[in-house]
C-alpha cells in the first residue's frame, strides 16, 4: 500500500499510454498531467481515444503499453487503491434504472465500505446537494436526461474521490439541461476536486476546464492552457454573412489580402454562405469590420463565436477532426503532431 | 486467458478481506431484491413455471407414461414431481445469464468495476437472488404437486434433493453467467442456452423412464448429469436407490463450479 510519491501536485499523470484493438491504434503514445485541483480538459472527436484514456484510468481496461498513476497509484499494479480514489461518470448515466434514486446511492456507499448509517446519510446529503430529494424516492427512468446526469454525479462523488472523470457529461443533453450539469461541475471544481474532462465540444472545455489537451487518433497533438491554445486557434471566430453569396469569396480574399486575420486564416462556409474569421484581438475585429466596409461589401449578417472543434482542429493540424487518415497528406499530418 | 492471470484474479479478489466480501453481495443482493419489488412481473416465471409443467405433465403424458410405470397417472405424479424439480434449476440457471448480459449492456456495470469490490461480488450476488428464486419456484412445484397428489413419505429426503438441486443449479449458473459476460446480446444467450438445454433436458430421465429409449440415447441419459440429479431427488424423496446419483450429481455440481467459477470471474473482470 505504498504511494509512489514521485511527483507532487500531480493527480493524474500519464506516459507513453498506448492501447492497441489488434490493428487499431485507440491510443498511440499519450502523456497526460493533471495537477491537483485542477480541471484538464481533453478535447477531440469521436474515435480519438478520449474515452479509452477513461477507461485505462479507471482500470476497466489494461494498457498495452505506457504508464499511468492516479494520485500515485498505478493503474495496473494498485487497482484496488487507485478505485478507492476515483469517481467515474461514463459517456452514458452509469446509475441503476430500476432503482429509485436514494438507492443508487445507497448501494454505491455500502460498496464503498461506508457503514450503514454512513450511507444513508450520505446518500441523503447528495440528493440534497444535487436537488434530487424529492425524486430519491422514484425510480430512475422516471428521470429527466439532466436529472440522471446529476445523479450520476452525485454517485461518483459518494466515496469522496481525489479524482473525478467526467466522460463526455454532456453529450446527448439539450442546451438548458447542458447548463445545468456545468454547473454542478462548476461546484464540485469550487470544492477543489481534480476532474479530468473529455468534450467533443470547445464550447464545454471553455467552460470548465483550465487546462486542455487535444487528442486525435489516439494522439496528443496540443496541450497547454486554455487561453494559449485559443490564441493558437485564434481566439474567436467572426462569422461574416455576405448579403450576396457570391461575394463570398471575394470577401475572403479581401480578408486574407488584409493579413490581419488569426494563424488559422479565413475559411469559406458555402453551405451556410458565411467566411469564419479567426480574429485575436478585439483590434483585429474592429480592422476586418473596416476592411469589408472599405470594400463595400453589403452584411446580412455578422456574428462572434467561439472556435467550434472543427475550427480547434482545422488550424492546429490542417485537417478537419475525425477526418480519415488517408484524406490527409502524411506531410501535413507530421506537422501537426509537432504542434 | 492465460493460468497466471487467473490466479492473478483470485489473489487479487483474495485480498478483500471475507467480512467486505460478504458486506458487497449483501448490497448488491439487496439491489436485485429491488428489482423484484419494482417489477414484480419478473418473477411471473418462478411462479408459474412450476404450475403450468406440473399440470401438463401430470394430466398430458401422466396416463400413458405412468402404464410404464406399472401404475398410473398416481404412479407419474410420483415419477415426475423429482424430476421437474431438477428441471427447474437449470431453467432459473438460463435466466440468470439473460438477465446479466442486459444488466451488462448498461452503464452501471462499468461503475461496480470501476469500485474497490471483489470482482466476484457482482456474480455472487446475482447467484444468490437466483437461488432465493429457486427455492419460491421448488415450493410451489411442491405444492401443486402435492394437490395433484404426491405423496412426500420422507421429509429429510425432501430437503436433500431441495438442497441436491440448489447446489446442481447453482453449478449451472457459473456457465450462463459465463455465456451472459461473453455474449454480445441476452437474445444469443438465450438461444445458445435453449440450444444446450434441450437435449440434455429431454435426453434424460426427468420427464420419462429411459428404458424405452433406443441404445445410443440410452447411453446418453446414463452419463447426463440431470439424469443422476432427477434419479437423486426421486430416492431422496420417495425412496429408492440414491448413493451413485447422489455423488454423480455431486461430482458434476463441484467440477463445473470449480472450472466455470473462475472463467465467469476473469471474464467480467477482463470484459471491455
Amino acid at each position: 500500500m505504498t504511494r509512489n510519491d514521485k511527483e507532487p501536485g500531480s493527480a493524474v499523470s500519464v506516459r507513453g499510454l498506448v492501447k492497441h484493438y489488434g490493428e487499431t491504434k485507440a491510443l498511440d503514445g499519450v502523456d497526460l498531467e493533471v495537477r491537483e485541483g485542477t480541471v484538464m480538459g481533453v478535447l477531440g472527436p469521436n474515435g480519438a481515444g478520449k474515452t479509452t484514456l477513461v477507461r485505462i484510468l479507471s482500470t476497466l481496461l489494461a494498457p498495452t503499453a505506457g504508464q499511468a498513476t492516479v494520485a500515485g497509484y498505478d493503474v495496473v499494479r494498485q487497482p484496488r487503491q487507485l478505485r478507492r480514489v476515483i469517481g467515474l461518470t461514463g459517456q452514458y448515466a452509469s446509475v441503476d434504472e430500476k432503482l429509485p434514486g436514494w438507492e443508487n446511492l445507497y448501494l454505491i456507499g455500502r460498496l464503498l465500505d461506508l457503514p450503514r448509517k454512513e450511507a444513508r446519510a450520505r446518500a441523503d446529503e447528495l440528493l440534497e446537494r444535487f436537488s434530487l430529494t424529492e425524486a430519491a424516492r422514484r425510480p430512475v427512468s422516471t428521470y429527466s436526461g439532466g436529472m440522471r446526469r446529476r445523479l450520476d454525479l452525485a454517485a461518483s462523488m459518494i466515496g469522496r474521490p481525489a479524482v473525478l472523470y467526467l466522460d463526455e457529461p454532456t453529450t446527448g443533453l439539450d442546451p438548458r439541461t447542458r447548463n445545468e450539469v456545468w454547473d454542478e461541475v462548476k461546484r464540485l471544481v469550487g470544492d477543489g476536486v481534480t476532474v479530468l474532462l473529455t468534450t467533443q465540444y470547445m464550447e464545454e472545455a471553455e467552460q470548465l476546464a483550465s487546462e486542455l489537451t487535444v487528442v486525435d487518433r489516439g494522439k496528443v497533438i496540443a496541450s497547454g492552457g486554455i487561453e494559449q491554445l485559443k490564441a493558437k486557434v485564434g481566439g474567436r471566430t467572426l462569422r461574416i454573412r455576405p448579403a450576396d453569396p457570391l461575394q463570398l469569396r471575394p470577401l475572403a480574399d479581401t480578408l486574407d489580402a488584409q493579413g490581419i486575420t488569426g494563424l488559422a486564416g479565413t475559411v469559406v462556409d458555402t453551405e451556410r454562405g458565411a467566411v469564419l474569421v479567426p480574429v485575436l484581438s478585439d483590434e483585429q475585429l474592429t480592422a476586418v469590420v473596416g476592411s469589408v466596409t472599405a470594400r463595400g461589401i453589403t452584411i446580412s449578417s455578422i456574428s462572434t463565436e467561439l472556435p467550434s472543434l472543427d475550427e480547434v482542429f482545422l488550424s492546429l493540424t490542417g485537417h478537419r477532426a475525425g477526418a480519415p487518415q488517408d484524406a490527409v497528406p502524411a506531410e501535413t499530418h507530421e506537422e501537426a503532431v509537432a504542434v | 486467458m492465460s493460468a497466471t492471470t487467473l490466479s492473478t484474479d483470485l489473489r487479487a479478489d483474495a485480498r478483500i478481506p471475507l467480512r467486505a466480501h460478504v458486506r458487497h453481495t449483501g448490497a448488491l443482493v439487496r439491489r436485485n431484491l429491488l428489482w423484484i419489488r419494482q417489477d414484480p412481473e419478473s418473477m411471473f416465471d418462478a411462479v408459474l413455471f412450476p404450475i403450468v409443467f406440473t399440470l401438463l405433465f401430470v394430466y398430458v403424458f401422466g396416463g400413458s407414461i405412468g402404464q410404464s410405470l406399472g401404475g398410473g397417472q398416481e404412479a407419474y405424479v410420483q415419477y415426475i414431481v423429482p424430476g421437474l424439480m431438477a428441471m427447474m434449476g437449470m431453467n432459473m440457471a438460463q435466466g440468470v445469464g439473460t438477465g446479466f448480459n442486459q444488466d451488462f449492456n448498461t452503464g452501471v456495470m462499468d461503475r461496480f468495476r470501476s469500485l474497490p469490490i471483489g470482482r466476484g461480488s457482482v456474480l455472487f450476488a446475482k447467484i444468490s437472488v437466483e437461488m432465493m428464486r429457486m427455492l419460491i419456484a421448488t415450493a410451489i412445484l411442491l405444492v401443486v404437486g402435492v394437490l395433484v397428489g404426491f405423496d412426500i413419505t420422507h421429509w429429510p429426503g425432501l430437503f436433500a434433493a431441495v438442497g441436491l438441486s440448489a447446489v446442481f443449479g447453482s453449478a449451472l449458473m457459473w456457465i450462463f453467467l459465463t455465456l451472459g459476460v461473453v455474449m454480445k446480446n441476452a437474445q444469443s444467450v438465450q438461444a445458445m442456452g435453449f440450444l444446450v438445454l434441450m437435449p440434455l433436458q429431454f435426453g434424460s430421465s426427468i420427464f420419462a423412464p429411459p428404458q424405452s429409449m433406443p441404445g445410443w440415447l440410452q447411453n446418453f441419459t446414463e452419463y447426463n448429469p440431470l439424469s443422476s440429479l432427477a434419479d437423486a431427488a426421486r430416492g431422496l424423496m420417495v425412496g429408492g436407490p440414491v448413493a451413485d446419483d447422489l455423488w454423480m450429481t455431486l461430482g458434476w455440481s463441484v467440477g463445473i463450479t470449480a472450472v466455470m467459477a473462475p472463467i465467469a470471474i476473469h471474464k467480467f473482470r477482463t470484459k471491455t
